[in-house]
């Protein structure tokens, strides 16, 4: 018998050194690889941009002068559109434009979507088989082909009225999505056990929701949220660029491509102009490029976790 | 095979409910068209009598569920009503019907697809497989890498990158896929190169993703190991042991791909100025020309759920033990 | 006996490592390990002692995630370090085979069990399929599978748990291999379906002459299979020594800890005060699924209630009913004497605090993104209204309670042990100060020498405070050692019901007396009385 010398705080266990979030943060990022460096840079690029636009730009966003598809120039560093905009500062303003609204829309989806997953997960009643099966249906049918659909069916008159439009179809649409993720979730959670403990101490539903089971699926949704992000993003440039999305006047890459495109038949004659497409349409790629190896690299690091246990 | 049929049967039925669900929806998006919509199809000069009859054509004197069971008796028979435009004001009537401008269009995004999933299908299972047979390799981290870059790029960029080179600086292939009437057979193909390259690229790393995933699955689960124990060689875990238990998820992840060939589609028939409905449905949807926009959406979702369910069927017809119940 | 020749197995100085959290770890620390032709040698050891990745590096193979780093394997004077995949494949399956623990996996779901079985036979072309296919029939005769001919050709779902661990046994036997690794082959099984395969195994070993390394956690098991036993922990060697001498005359004080839980002996008592009544209860999760049949329990004050039952018994069903979760269909449950509302929300604040419950996995039973402090704080706040410097003192007071102190009170779940984990669990049962407390397999998850302190504990605090315990549980050991009164649970009913020393002396009713007289013993001649007397 060795109970004399056994204590019970003394048993091994993984002890590790106790660290600030901020510092666990950091450890993190210094074992992060090169491609999600990279694709922190841009992202932060990117922001910056688009909280700063009406700074950075030297013109603009809908202001026209008076030569079209002017030269690159000091004034114009990358000359202008067929109506004489500054196409540099439409590319900064698109940024605000384009990945706010695609931000915009991705919020409300999670709002939306999350908060119905969460209930679903713990009620799981009728009300979870009513939401599920809209969601079945509603997933049905293909996300951009019933955009477009409702898009058509949906008369708006002012631009502002048409981005708000815009904004709740896509984010509805891809909300399903972000049901279906947070009831999986959110369901591997509830039957936890120590989900069922708080349930027999008597704690309210919100309590439930807030304490023991959003803390632990938030890594799954963060992921998810970067590419619900990069998905939202180009359906609305697709949009955009077929000339269903977000309207003229206002600076966006997806419309700036479907303008600029015209230029690529006379590559062979002059390079700048028919290279003039490509640099809002590799804005676009180069932010879900970004966001895409982040987001990777997040997923390695939390299921990486999880394989500890 | 008793619950295997019985199985079956209820993924046929929920597939034709939700078809119905579906139905109804796409229908219902008329309803939300303002009221005054006769008057915008047919211009602000349009004779009352001009209009009444044309709402009268509509069926909109008539309750809705009425006018649903008409348009589904047509649908189902093939006919999906007459386009909005081609009105006029005066009341003479040059439009044509649905049918009639879908069917050949049909057809070209039908010949797109096939030729799309022909080439990449098998490339993508091969490559998926091969990944993730060698994981964490060289070959399966760079090609990692790659679809992930090419799952973030926007089709329009990739198209335009195509255009750019095979056929403005190369001069190839045409920058518009125009098909002629009387075309050949290989005219089509040459003309559908530059498309069918780009929806190869955009599809071709989601399914290999998808299939590196499935698979890296399949090879982690005990029996495997078992296999691997009692002296099979590679190969034949592989063929023997892997594959048997593969077809579920492999069909799965080709059901979704197609099914996303049928989104890109849209997006690249308007760069290329395809011919196929995908064009068709975002030129209706511009001048909201709404029985084509409804048929359009049906025919795509209808191919959406039958992808979807072919796959859930296969899934179901090679689970063993479904095949032999206890 | 041993002459050169009949070395079969020589591992030496054997490192392994294993690759987690972004580097390689050590697993195995340079174990010796030796197995003569027909010997069975038994590697015992507690989670995370390295048994199984020793295991299979005796046939020169790392699972994915670890390596083999050091020392030599001589198998039968071959190098099996040295060999190349395809030459060690050449001896997997045919000369060495492996068994593993659970068959339900480990079986392909698409393949008929025969073609399984003959596999190996085929593809080292040993045997033509039809003879393999008579042998493989003949195999599944000697280990007692029903129906002989026909069971091979039923596919892995369609048999049970008990009868695939007897075919997976005859698939590594297919072969007549040299060696057998069998690794915690009958864990996932029942006590009683245990038995069935124990014996069987051990027949068809003994019968072909098989050497075998059986790896498990339970003394008593092996104390039936091996003749030679090697106890490992944290990767390196404890003590290795002949069964009979390990059983009787253990050296090291970690070995004799493994023995330990059996020497607690509780003396029972029991009280006409009941805290819990349970009268006629019925309880269905679906109107087709009625698990429980006329269930009548009554918990003495101040006492424990062992419930024991093999898995489907209804066991945990009844805890469910207990505390509200699942409302019985018919019937009555009364705490301290007054009735109590059989549905969760119908009871108050009193009500939910005075039965609180201590779970199995106290991984999963702990919100891992809590401090302990949180943990433990939450019932005081909620309960007792406590705050600030109240709450903090009464915190320590638990902490104390439970044999540790203030410096755990801001750690997360994973940074604490496993008995650690339960402990946590026990102190936030405690802060509730409930009259009754529920222990659902809470010692099974744990190491001998953990379970034992958290036994311990369990025992001192009833002394202590008069808390009476309801104790589900599979594991007789642990009835024995903590338990009062014992009811005995079969398929939702209730089999016997009485103090523990009444239910453990015959006669018995035909299940207790299965039950009892299945779970092994300390005694290498267990397994042979059994026979003997069956």
């Amino acid at each position: 018998m060795s109970t004399e010398n056994y204590s019970a705080a003394g048993e091994v266990s993984q002890v590790r050194t106790r660290r600030t979030w901020l510092h666990r943060m950091w450890i993190g990022l210094r074992k992060a690889p090169l491609t999600a460096w990279f694709g922190m840079i841009i992202i932060l690029g990117y922001l910056i941009c688009m909280l700063f636009a009406p700074w950075i730009a030297p013109h603009g966003e809908a202001q026209v002068f008076a030569i079209p598809y002017a030269e690159w120039s000091e004034t114009h560093r990358l000359g202008t559109d067929q109506l004489g905009r500054d196409i540099f500062s439409r590319l900064i303003f698109g940024a605000r434009n384009t990945v706010g609204i695609a931000l915009l829309t991705t919020l409300l989806s999670f709002f939306i979507g999350g908060g119905l997953g969460l209930i679903a997960a713990i009620n799981r009643s009728w009300l979870d088989q009513i939401i599920s099966r809209v969601v079945d249906v509603l997933l049905a049918i293909p996300s951009l082909i019933f955009a477009l659909m409702l898009l058509a069916a949906v008369e708006t008159t002012t631009p502002t009225w048409s981005i708000i439009k815009l904004i709740i179809i896509i984010a509805v649409l891809d909300s399903t999505r972000v049901f279906r993720l947070t009831r999986a979730v959110a369901l591997n959670v509830v039957v936890m056990d120590y989900v069922e403990a708080a349930r027999l101490r008597g704690e309210k539903l919100g309590w439930i929701m807030r304490r023991e089971i959003l803390p632990n699926i938030m890594p799954p949704l963060v992921a998810e949220f970067g590419l619900r992000f990069s998905f939202v993003f180009l359906t609305i440039a697709a949009l955009s660029f077929l000339g269903l999305g977000i309207q003229p006047p206002t600076a966006d890459w997806g419309t700036m491509v479907r303008e600029l495109s015209t230029f690529v038949n006379y590559l062979n004659f002059d390079l700048r102009l028919g290279l003039l497409a490509f640099i809002p349409g590799g804005a676009i790629a180069l932010l879900t490029v970004a966001v895409n190896f982040v987001v990777d690299w997040f997923l390695h690091q939390t299921s990486g976790l999880r394989d500890e246990h | 095979m008793n619950s295997v049929l019985t199985t079956v049967i209820q993924r046929l039925a929920l597939g034709i409910i939700t078809l119905f669900f579906v139905s109804v929806i796409i229908f219902a998006m008329v309803s939300m068209l303002p009221g005054d919509f006769t008057q915008a199809v047919l211009g602000q000069a349009a004779l009352e009598e001009t209009v009444e009859a044309f709402r009268k054509e509509l069926g909109l004197d008539q309750p809705a569920h009425i006018r649903y069971f008409q348009w589904l008796g047509g649908v189902l028979q093939g006919d999906f009503g007459t386009s909005f435009s081609g009105r006029a004001a005066s009341g003479i009537d040059r439009s044509r019907s649905v049918a009639e401008l879908i069917e050949p269009r049909l057809y070209n995004t039908l010949f797109l697809a096939a030729m799309t999933a022909i080439v990449a299908v098998p490339l993508a299972l091969y490559l998926g497989i091969t990944a993730a047979l060698h994981r964490n390799g060289f070959f399966d981290r760079s090609i990692s890498t790659a679809t992930l870059v090419s799952i973030s790029l926007p089709e329009f960029l990739v198209a335009y990158v195509f255009i750019a080179v095979f056929a403005v600086l190369w001069g190839k292939f045409p920058p518009i896929s125009e098909i002629r009437p009387g075309a050949t057979f290989f005219d089509r193909i040459h003309v559908s190169v530059l498309p069918a390259l780009t929806l190869t690229l955009v599809t071709i790393a989601h399914m290999m993703r998808m299939t590196r995933a499935a698979i890296i699955n399949l090879l982690a689960s005990p029996y495997v190991e078992m296999a691997r124990l009692k002296g099979v060689s590679q190969r034949d875990v592989i063929i023997k042991h892997v594959l048997p238990n593969a077809w579920a998820p492999i069909a799965t992840v080709i059901a979704f791909n197609l099914a996303y060939l049928v989104i890109g589609v849209v997006v690249v028939e308007t760069v290329f100025t395809y011919p196929g409905i995908g064009r068709l449905m975002v030129d209706s949807v511009s001048s909201r020309d709404m029985p084509i926009v409804q048929a359009c959406g049906l025919i795509f979702a209808g191919t959406y759920i039958l992808l979807n369910m072919i796959a859930d069927i296969i899934g179901i017809v090679t689970n063993p033990r479904l095949l032999h119940p206890r | 006996m041993s002459t050169k020749s009949d070395l079969l197995l020589d591992m030496r100085n054997i490192e392994i490592e294993g690759f987690s959290d972004e580097r390689w770890h050590p697993i195995i620390k340079g174990v010796d390990l030796s197995l003569n032709r027909g010997e069975i040698l038994g590697l015992i050891g507690e989670s995370g002692a390295g048994k199984s990745t020793l295991g299979l590096a005796a046939m020169g193979f790392a699972r994915p995630g670890c390596r083999i780093t050091g020392g030599q394997i001589m198998f039968d004077g071959r190098d099996l370090r040295s060999l190349k995949e395809p030459e060690k494949r050449k001896l997997w399956g045919s000369r060495i085979a492996y068994v593993a623990q659970s068959a339900a996996a480990s079986f392909n779901p698409a393949h008929r069990l025969i073609d399984q079985t003959i596999e190996a036979n085929l593809i080292k072309g040993l045997k033509p399929a039809k003879e393999a296919r008579d042998d493989a029939i003949e195999l599944y005769r000697a280990l007692q599978l029903p129906d002989p001919e026909k069971i091979g050709f039923r596919y892995p779902h369609q048999v049970s748990g008990g009868q695939l661990q007897r075919v997976m046994t005859a698939m590594a036997m297919a072969t007549r291999p040299d060696l057998i690794i069998f690794d915690e082959p009958t864990t996932a099984l029942d006590v009683t379906t245990q038995v069935e395969v124990l014996l069987a195994m051990r027949n068809i070993v003994e019968q072909f002459h098989t050497a075998a390394i059986y790896i498990t956690h339970d003394l008593a098991v092996v104390a039936q299979m091996a003749d030679r036993i090697k106890v490992l922990r944290y990767g390196e060697q404890v003590e290795e020594a002949e069964t009979r001498r390990m059983l009787s005359d253990p050296q090291e004080a970690y070995t004799k800890s493994l023995w330990s839980v059996r020497s607690i002996q509780k003396e029972e008592s029991t009280s006409d005060d009941y805290v819990l009544e349970l009268e006629g209860i019925d309880a269905a999760y679906s109107r087709s699924l009625k698990v429980l049949k006329d269930v009548n329990i009554k918990v003495p004050r101040g006492r424990t209630v062992a419930v024991v039952g093999e898995s489907g018994s209804g066991k945990s069903t009844t805890a469910r009913v207990i505390t509200g979760l699942l409302p019985p269909s018919t019937g009555s449950v009364r705490f301290n004497g007054q009735p109590l509302p059989a549905a969760l929300k119908d009871r108050n604040l009193d009500q939910l605090r005075e039965i609180q419950m201590i779970y199995q996995m106290a991984d999963t039973a702990m919100n891992p993104r809590q401090t302990v402090a949180e943990i433990i704080g939450r019932p005081l706040e909620f309960y007792h209204n406590m705050t600030g410097r109240k709450k903090e003192a009464r915190l320590s007071e638990l902490l104390k309670m439970i044999e540790l102190d203030d410096s755990f009170a801001d750690r997360l779940p994973s940074e604490l042990s496993g008995g650690q984990k339960q402990r946590i669990c026990i102190a936030r049962a405690l802060a509730a100060e409930p009259d009754l407390i529920i222990c659902d397999e809470v010692t099974s998850a744990l190491d001998q020498i953990v379970q034992e302190g958290i036994l311990n504990l369990l025992l001192n605090l009833q002394k202590e405070f008069g808390i009476s315990y309801i104790f589900i549980t599979h594991d007789i050991a642990t009835v024995k050692a903590i338990s009062d009164e014992i009811v005995i649970m079969f398929q939702g009913e209730v089999v016997e019901q009485g103090l523990k020393s009444e239910i453990l002396s015959p006669p018995h009713p035909d299940y207790t007396q299965l039950l009892l007289s299945s779970v092994p013993e300390m005694d290498p001649d267990w397994l042979d009385n059994l026979v003997a007397d069956r």
